[in-house]
């Protein structure tokens, strides 16, 4: 499977996206340019943490007008997988794939350490190797990750099962304590925690490579079935 | 030449934590008196005549880029300029 890792000025979670993605998934990975017009090639799209455009305006906001968005969002209703992770998360719901806003962490605090996470949804393209409820570490490190959204707009995630990861401590002032929700059509995922800084023991943890895993089995039954 | 003052303000429905912040010293320093603090943005656009209606372009940008309607409410004042 080969996935695009899209930089933007000011990502700086590219690099260990990649390394996730190629040194401990062993699949393809390459880094796209935010002025890239063409996504084709790539089967999964990968949109990394960091601080694009320095946060300017609002976090994700300059990003959002990329000529590479235009491309996600077609590889979005083509449904291929699109995860935002961190700034990745804050890009998406500027661009409007993903509903909600990212605000300050209520203490207005940077934060970075590792939390613990409740898997709520397991029927997605991103979770299905973890089990119901299950409890997993990942880590966090952001100022903005203050998750929002209107009463009607949480009613519908609530019953669309489109909340898929929560903390298991409110600690940034998140609705609800969500960590991180799908699109409706399932194929789009936003989380503010980094599963890709959660892939070896070595370094603390591998709990997030279940989620990887995941994009990559789904993937592979869909096109052998086609093949 | 138009000079566009934008006020760009949270919705009443967000929290303000920056603003809670702010009303926190202000009470320390012994403003009693003040009961609520919203920070909001302001933006000044110098904005060349053109066929397009300055209030549409205005709207237009401000739903596309300057502000997130999720959470934040806008209005603006638009001022004849002269360009330098």
């Amino acid at each position: 499977m080969k996935f695009a890792v899209i930089v933007f000025p000011g990502s700086n979670c590219d690099l260990d996206m990649y390394h996730a993605i190629k040194d401990e998934l062993g699949e393809e990975a390459e880094y796209v340019w935010h002025d890239s017009t063409d996504l084709s090639n790539y089967d999964g799209i990968l949109l990394p943490g960091g601080f694009s455009y320095g946060d300017y305006l609002r976090c994700g906001a300059i990003a959002q007008t990329s000529a590479i968005m235009t491309e996600v969002k077609k590889a979005a209703e083509a449904g291929k997988p699109v995860l935002g992770v961190c700034n990745g998360f804050q890009i998406l719901t500027e661009a409007g794939l993903l509903p909600g806003v990212l605000l300050r962490n209520k203490n207005l605090k940077f934060m970075c350490h590792t939390v613990g996470l409740k898997v709520e949804n397991t029927n997605t393209l991103f979770t299905n190797q973890y089990t119901a409820g299950q409890e997993i570490r990942i880590p966090i490190a952001h100022g903005e990750g203050n998750y929002y959204c209107d009463d009607e707009t949480y009613e519908k995630l609530k019953a669309n099962d489109q909340i898929v990861f929560t903390y298991e401590d409110d600690f940034n002032g998140s609705r609800n304590n969500i960590a991180g929700i799908i699109n409706e059509q399932g194929n789009v995922l936003g989380m503010m925690p980094h599963p890709e800084r959660a892939v070896s023991d070595l370094i603390g943890g591998s709990d997030g490579l279940g989620l990887f895993r995941s994009i990559i089995k789904q993937w592979r039954e869909s096109h052998v079935t086609h093949a | 030449m138009k000079k566009v003052k934008i006020y760009v303000t949270l919705r009443e429905s967000v929290l303000d934590p920056q603003g809670s912040a702010v009303m926190g010293s202000l009470h320390k320093m012994g403003y009693g008196q003040v009961e609520d603090v919203r920070i909001g943005k302001y933006l000044e656009l110098m904005i060349a005549d053109g066929e397009k209606d300055v209030d549409a372009l205005v709207n237009e940008m401000c739903h596309r880029l300057l502000t997130n309607t999720v959470i934040e409410d806008y209005r603006f004042e638009i001022e004849e300029a002269v360009s330098q």
